[in-house]
C-alpha cells in the first residue's frame, strides 16, 4: 500500500502525496452518520406492495384490512398521490426522438415490472408498515410481458406503453467514412454477437431518504443518500410545486452510490409525497429485495459487430450494432439513452479507425428500469472492440500487445477526433502500452503460458486498451434541457484560529472527494492539512453545483477549489502586507504562517491575521476592509469531455473440465492526467476493476421468461468477493490536461470500463487451442463448457 | 424486510419443548443457530408465531465418544466441529466440510443439527452424514427415535422429522481400519452453495475397495448415494481404478435438476468431472487421505 514516504516531508505540496482517506477512521469505527442514523421526533416509515407481475393491469385495491391495523398510519395508491406530484418523463432534447411515458411515484392503472411500487402503507415503524403492506389486496389482470429485448420490437409484441405506439424508445446512427469499401477490401474481417447481462450497482448502504415537510412554511427538508443534491432539491422543487429555496436536500455519509443514486425513484418521490400529506417525517430505506428489484439495473446489450483489418492488423473499419432494454421507461432526468449513445459512440475509441457505422436501438421490456451504471457504456465499448481486435489479430497470427500498438492513436496525432465526433486533446496509449509490457513482463508470460499449455493447464492473457469520459461539461445534460449544473462551486473561509473551512459542491460517497479538496486547498493555500475542513451534501450551505457523477469531482471540483484557495490567499496576502507593512507580493502563506516570499522567513502566523482581522480590526487602517472568505466556480471549456485512457491486462486460468475461471493477475496502466492522490486514484481503479470482474464472471439479474426476476438476495446474485480477487498491479502515466489549471482528470469509471473485456480476452486466449470463444457477459461455467462443447 | 410479529421461548427441558409445540402446533418453530430460519423470517417466507430456542437445552452442544461411535450434539455449531481433536480423529471427512460452509460468521453460529434439520439439496453436511452413514436420534413426544441419514434426507427441505420432533444428536459409527474420504465441490465463489458437490468415503481392503458411499449433492432435490456407482468401484484396486464404469453408473442413476445458475445437462457433467477427480485424489497413489 502507498504511505506518505517519512523521509519526504509534506512540506505544504499534499497535491501528488498518497494522503489516507481522512473519513475513513470515522467510518470504519462505525462513527458515519448515514440517513438511516439520524433521528427525528415523530418519525412514520414507508413500506411498499409491489407487482408480483412483470406486467399487469390493477383491477382494484382494497386497504382497509391495512387501515384498520393499529399502527398503520396512512396508506396511498398511485391514485391518491397523483394529485401531489406532477408526473415525470425521462426525456432530453439532445436525444432527439427519445420517448418515455409519464411517471408516477406508485404505479397508475398498470404495473409495468415486476416489484414496481403500487401502493405505499406507513406505520409508525418499518415492521409495522410490512404488516400493514402484508393485509392489502391487489386484484390483477395479467398483461402479457415483453422480457426480451429482441422480442421487444416483434411486429406482434404488444406495446408496453400503447400511448407511444411500439416499444422502441429510441434509436440512432453514428459514423463516418465508408465502412462498406473498407470491407471489401479487409484481409480479415472479425465478426460476432456479444451479450451483456443485466447487472445493477449493489451499493453497501441502499437508497435511503428521510423526507421532513413543514406545512407551516411549506417547507421540505430532505435526508437523502445522494450522489447529486442539488439536482434533487430542483427536481423536488417542481415535482411538488414548492418554492426551489424551501427545498433543502442534505447528503450526510453516503455509503457508495456507483451511478445509482442520482435517478428518480418512485419510493423516495412517495416518501416525500407523504411527508407532505402527513405533516410528519417519513423514512425510507430499501432493503436488499428492494434495491435487486428497484434500484437501476445496468448493461442489457445485444450487440451484433464486425471489424475490418489489413493485412498487417490495421483497423480500417468496425461495424456495430447495439440494442439494448432499458425496461419499460428511460430514467428521469438523466434519461436510459446515455449508455447506449456513449457505447455506440466509445467503439474503437483508442484506434486510428477511419471508418466507422454504429447503429444504437433502445427498447422498453418488462424489466426493473436500467440506467446509468459506473462506467457508462464504457465496458460494452471496450468488450465489442477489444474481443473484435484479438479476434482479428488471430486470425492473422499477430500478437495482441503489437496489434494494439499498430492502431493506437500516437502522439503526433492530437488533437484527434474519433470518427464519432469525440475529441482527444492528448492520451498516451503508447506510453501505457509500453510501461503495461514492463509491468507484467508480457514475453515472460506467453512463454509461460506456452509451457504450461504442454501440462495441460490452460491459461490466458488478455489485454484492453480503453478510453474514459471525465470531466463532463454542459454537453452532457445541460444542453439537453437538464436543470444539472455542469459547473461546480466552492466557498472557503478562514477562521479566527487560522482553520480553514472549505464548502464544495461535489460531494463525498466513500471515494475520497472531501480528502482530495482538502489536498487542493492545503496546497495552494500554504497551510497544514489538518487545518484544513471541508464541508459537502448540503444545498443550504454549499454552493450550487453538479456533485458527484461521470468522473468529475477531482476534475471540475478540483479547480474550483484551487480557485478559491488562490483567491483567498491573495485576500490574506492583502490583509498581512497592511498589518505587517509590507507589499503583498513579496510574501506568501506557507505552513500555515505568513512568510517573507523570498527567505521563507515567518512574519506571522495565520491565527494572528485571524485575531487582528477579526477581532481588531480598528487597528488597521480605516478605510480597509479584511477579506476573510473567497467564493470561486469552475466549468471545464475547451472540450465537451476530458477523456483519459490506459490499458488493463488479465491473467487467468480456465479449468477446461468444470469452466471455472481462476484470476490469476490484473494490471492496470491508467492516465488520468495529474494525479492529485496516487492512493486514492489507486483504490478508485482497484475497486472499478473489481466491479468490472463482477460484471465479467458473476453478477448477472436472471429473469424467468414470465418476467419474474429470480435473484432477489445475495445467495442469487454473485458478486464479486476478495477470495476470488486477483492481485491489482498498477503504474501511471501523467498527461495532465490543459484545459485546468490542476491538469487533473477523473479516473472514477476506469477500472470498471475494460476489465470485463480483458477478461473476455484472456479467457478466449485461454480457450484458443480448442476454438473456443466466449461471448455473453457474465462468462459462467456454464457459458465456457457451453462454447467447448463439453455441455 | 422485517419479520412478521412472533414470540420467542428459551426452552429448558424437553417436556416444556413439547408441551409448547404441541399447543401452538404448526405455529412453533424451533431455532438453532437461526442462519438459515432468520433469513427467511426476514422476508416472511417463514412466520412462526412462536419461536422455540434450543440453545439451552441440556446436552446438545457435546461431542463424545460412545460405544456405538463419534456423537455429535445437534446444537454444535460449524467451528466448533472445526475445532474439535475428536472430530478430526474419528471424523476427518466431517472437518475436512466444515470450511466449504459459508463464511467465518454463519459458521460461528449455524449447528449441524439445524443444517440436517434445513435439508437444503445444495448443503454439504447431509452428504457427508450419507458418506459416513450416520445415524440421527430424534426426540418427540413419543420419546426418542434413530434412524439412518439415508432414511432422513426425503426431498428439498423435506425430512423424515414428524411435527414436533427435533433432532438431538448425530452418531457417526466407527470407521474401519482402511477408510479413505474427501469431500470437494464446483463454486464460483468460496462458501457458495456448490453448483454440484460430492463427499466420498471409501474402504480399502488391503488394496482392494471393499466398500464405498459415494454420495452427492447440489445435483438433485436432496443429498444421495451413488449406490451403482459405489458397486461398480466395489473390488477394483488401488493404483488402477478405472473410472468409466463407476461414472456411467453414476449418469444412471442420479438425474440431475437444474438450478438457477446451471441446466440439468451441465449438473450431470460437473457430477462426473467431480466424481473422476475424488477417485483420481483418493486412490490413484499411495498417500492416503483419511475420512
Ligand atoms: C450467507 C449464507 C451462506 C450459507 N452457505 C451455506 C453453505 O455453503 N452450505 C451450507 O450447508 N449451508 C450454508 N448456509 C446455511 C447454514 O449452514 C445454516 O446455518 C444451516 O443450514 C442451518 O443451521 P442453523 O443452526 O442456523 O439452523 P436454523 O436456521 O436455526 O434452522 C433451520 C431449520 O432447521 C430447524 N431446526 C433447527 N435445529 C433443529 C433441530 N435440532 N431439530 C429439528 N429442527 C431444527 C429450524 O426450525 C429451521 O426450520 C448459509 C447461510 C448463509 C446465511
Amino acid at each position: 500500500m502507498l504511505k506518505p514516504d517519512p523521509s519526504k516531508p509534506l512540506d505544504g505540496a499534499y497535491v501528488g502525496q498518497p494522503v489516507p482517506r481522512e473519513n475513513a477512521r470515522r467510518l470504519s469505527q462505525g462513527r458515519g452518520r448515514y440517513v438511516d442514523d439520524i433521528a427525528f421526533r415523530n418519525l412514520a416509515h414507508v413500506a411498499f406492495v409491489r407487482s408480483p407481475h412483470a406486467h399487469a393491469r390493477i383491477l382494484s385495491i382494497d386497504t382497509d384490512a391495512a387501515r384498520a391495523l393499529p399502527g398503520v398510519v396512512d396508506v396511498v395508491t398511485g391514485e391518491d398521490l397523483k394529485g401531489l406530484c406532477a408526473p415525470w418523463v425521462g426525456v432530453l432534447a439532445h436525444f432527439p426522438g427519445l420517448k418515455s411515458a409519464e411517471q408516477y411515484p406508485l404505479a397508475v392503472e398498470v404495473a409495468r415490472w415486476h416489484g414496481e411500487p403500487v401502493v405505499a402503507v406507513v406505520g409508525e415503524s418499518r415492521a409495522l408498515a410490512e404488516d400493514g403492506a402484508d393485509l392489502v389486496e391487489v386484484a390483477w389482470e395479467e398483461l402479457p410481458a415483453v422480457v426480451d429485448a429482441q422480442a421487444a420490437l416483434a411486429g406482434d409484441a404488444p406495446a408496453i406503453h400503447p400511448e407511444l405506439g411500439d416499444n422502441r424508445a429510441f434509436r440512432l446512427e453514428v459514423g463516418q467514412g465508408d465502412t462498406a469499401s473498407a470491407f471489401a477490401e479487409a484481409a480479415v474481417i472479425a465478426e460476432e454477437e456479444f451479450r451483456f447481462g443485466r447487472h445493477t450497482g449493489l451499493t453497501l448502504e441502499p437508497r435511503s431518504i428521510v423526507a421532513d415537510f413543514d406545512p407551516s412554511l411549506r417547507q421540505m427538508t430532505v435526508h437523502h443518500s445522494t450522489q447529486t443534491p442539488f439536482q434533487m432539491q430542483d427536481v423536488l422543487a417542481r415535482h411538488f410545486g414548492l418554492e426551489e429555496g424551501n427545498v433543502r436536500v442534505i447528503a450526510p455519509d453516503v455509503g457508495g452510490s456507483f451511478g445509482l443514486k442520482l435517478h428518480v425513484y418512485g419510493e423516495e418521490m412517495a416518501a416525500c409525497a407523504l411527508s407532505i400529506r402527513l405533516g410528519r417525517p417519513v423514512k425510507f430505506i430499501a432493503d436488499r429485495l428492494e434495491a435487486f428489484q428497484t434500484d437501476i439495473h445496468a448493461r442489457d446489450h445485444r450487440v451484433k459487430a464486425r471489424m475490418a483489418l489489413s493485412q498487417n492488423g490495421e483497423i480500417l473499419a468496425m461495424e456495430v450494432d447495439d440494442l439494448t432494454g432499458i425496461g419499460p421507461y428511460s430514467v428521469y432526468p438523466r434519461t436510459s439513452a446515455v449508455e447506449g449513445n456513449q457505447a455506440i459512440r466509445l467503439m474503437g475509441g483508442p484506434y486510428r479507425m477511419p471508418n466507422y457505422r454504429g447503429e444504437l436501438n433502445i427498447v422498453f421490456q418488462n424489466k426493473t428500469p436500467m440506467c446509468q451504471y459506473r462506467a457508462v457504456g464504457h465496458p460494452i465499448a471496450c468488450a465489442v472492440t477489444e474481443g473484435l481486435l484479438d479476434k482479428g489479430a488471430r486470425a492473422l497470427k499477430l500478437d495482441p500487445l503489437a496489434v494494439r500498438q499498430r492502431n493506437v492513436v500516437t502522439a503526433d496525432m492530437y488533437p484527434h477526433t474519433s470518427p464519432t465526433g469525440y475529441v482527444f486533446e492528448r492520451l498516451s496509449h503508447e506510453e501505457c502500452i509500453a510501461s503495461l509490457a514492463s509491468l507484467m513482463d508480457y514475453e515472460r508470460l506467453r512463454r509461460e503460458q506456452a509451457e504450461a499449455r504442454q501440462r495441460g493447464v490452460y491459461r490466458g492473457i488478455g489485454l484492453a486498451t480503453f478510453i474514459e469520459i471525465t470531466n463532463p461539461g454542459p454537453a452532457f445534460y445541460g444542453v439537453g434541457g437538464a436543470r444539472i449544473s455542469a459547473q461546480d462551486g466552492c466557498v472557503m473561509k478562514m477562521e479566527p484560529s487560522g482553520d480553514i473551512r472549505v464548502m464544495v459542491s461535489v460531494t463525498e460517497q466513500g471515494q475520497g472527494t472531501e480528502t482530495i479538496m482538502a489536498q487542493v486547498a492545503a496546497t495552494h493555500l500554504g497551510v497544514p492539512l489538518d487545518r484544513v475542513s471541508v464541508y459537502t451534501g448540503d444545498t443550504q450551505t454549499s454552493p450550487y453545483g453538479g456533485a458527484t457523477w461521470a468522473s468529475r469531482g477531482a476534475g471540475i471540483g478540483g479547480p474550483a477549489v484551487m480557485k478559491t484557495a488562490l483567491a483567498l490567499k491573495a485576500n490574506l496576502l492583502e490583509t498581512a502586507a497592511v498589518i505587517l507593512q509590507a507589499e503583498a507580493e513579496d510574501l506568501d502563506i506557507r505552513g500555515g504562517a505568513v512568510v517573507n516570499r523570498g527567505d521563507g522567513t515567518q512574519r506571522m502566523k495565520l491565527a494572528e491575521l485571524g485575531r487582528i482581522a477579526y477581532f481588531r480590526p480598528d487597528t488597521l487602517p480605516s478605510d480597509f476592509h479584511p477579506e476573510m472568505t473567497a467564493a470561486r466556480h469552475y466549468v471545464p471549456q475547451g472540450y465537451p469531455f476530458a477523456f483519459t485512457n490506459g490499458i488493463q491486462a488479465s491473467h487467468l486460468e480456465v479449468d477446461v473440465e468444470t469452466g471455472l475461471v481462476r484470476l490469476l493477475d490484473h494490471w492496470v496502466v491508467e492516465d488520468c492526467g495529474k494525479v492529485i492522490n496516487p492512493l486514492l486514484v489507486e483504490e478508485q481503479i482497484r475497486g472499478g476493476v473489481v466491479q468490472g470482474l463482477g460484471g465479467a464472471l458473476f453478477e448477472e439479474c436472471l429473469y424467468s421468461p414470465e418476467g419474474q426476476l429470480l435473484c432477489g438476495t445475495m445467495a442469487d446474485y454473485l458478486t464479486p468477493m476478495a477470495g476470488e480477487m486477483p492481485d491489482i498491479h498498477m503504474a501511471h502515466v501523467e498527461t495532465p490536461t490543459l484545459t485546468s489549471p490542476l491538469g487533473a482528470k477523473g479516473v472514477g469509471e476506469a477500472g470498471t470500463a475494460a476489465a470485463p473485456a480483458a477478461v473476455m480476452n484472456a479467457i478466449n486466449d485461454a480457450l484458443a487451442p480448442f476454438s473456443a470463444e466466449v461471448t455473453q457477459m457474465p462468462f459462467t461455467p456454464e457459458r465456457i463448457l457451453t462454447a467447448l462443447g463439453k455441455v | 424486510m422485517k419479520a412478521a410479529p412472533f414470540d420467542y421461548v428459551r426452552v429448558s427441558s424437553l417436556d416444556e419443548l413439547g408441551e409448547l409445540a404441541a399447543a401452538y402446533g404448526d405455529d412453533a418453530q424451533v431455532i438453532a443457530g437461526g442462519q438459515s430460519l432468520v433469513p427467511a423470517m426476514a422476508m416472511r417466507m417463514a412466520r412462526p408465531k412462536l419461536l422455540l430456542d434450543l440453545c439451552d437445552l441440556p446436552g446438545l452442544a457435546d461431542i463424545r465418544l460412545t460405544p456405538e461411535g463419534l456423537e455429535i450434539g445437534a446444537m454444535v455449531r460449524y467451528f466448533e466441529l472445526a475445532a474439535s481433536p475428536l472430530v478430526a480423529a474419528h471424523a476427518p471427512l466431517v472437518s475436512a466440510a466444515v470450511p466449504l460452509i459459508a463464511h467465518e460468521a454463519i459458521r460461528s453460529r449455524g449447528t449441524l443439527g439445524g443444517n440436517l434439520a434445513h435439508a437444503d439439496p445444495a448443503s454439504e453436511m447431509p452428504a457427508v452424514m450419507l458418506a459416513l452413514g450416520a445415524v440421527i436420534t430424534i426426540a418427540g413426544s413419543n420419546g426418542a427415535r434413530r434412524i439412518p441419514a439415508a432414511e432422513f434426507f426425503i426431498g428439498t427441505y423435506e425430512t423424515a422429522l414428524r411435527p414436533g420432533e427435533i433432532i438431538t444428536a448425530i452418531t457417526l459409527p466407527a470407521a474401519p481400519v482402511g477408510r479413505r474420504g474427501a469431500i470437494d465441490e464446483v463454486v464460483r465463489r468460496s462458501g457458495d452453495y456448490a453448483a454440484v458437490g460430492a463427499a466420498f468415503a471409501i474402504d480399502l481392503e488391503g488394496e482392494t475397495v471393499a466398500g464405498a458411499r459415494l454420495a452427492f449433492f447440489a445435483v438433485c432435490e436432496r443429498a444421495v448415494l451413488a449406490e451403482k456407482a459405489a458397486a461398480a468401484l466395489c473390488g477394483q484396486r488401488l493404483g488402477h481404478v478405472d473410472p468409466a464404469p463407476v461414472l456411467d453408473a453414476l449418469a444412471e442413476e442420479i438425474t440431475p435438476v437444474a438450478d438457477l445458475h446451471n441446466r440439468a445437462e451441465t449438473k450431470r457433467h460437473l457430477m462426473k468431472v467431480l466424481a473422476g477427480r475424488l477417485l483420481q485424489r483418493l486412490l490413484s497413489g499411495e498417500k492416503s487421505t483419511h475420512g
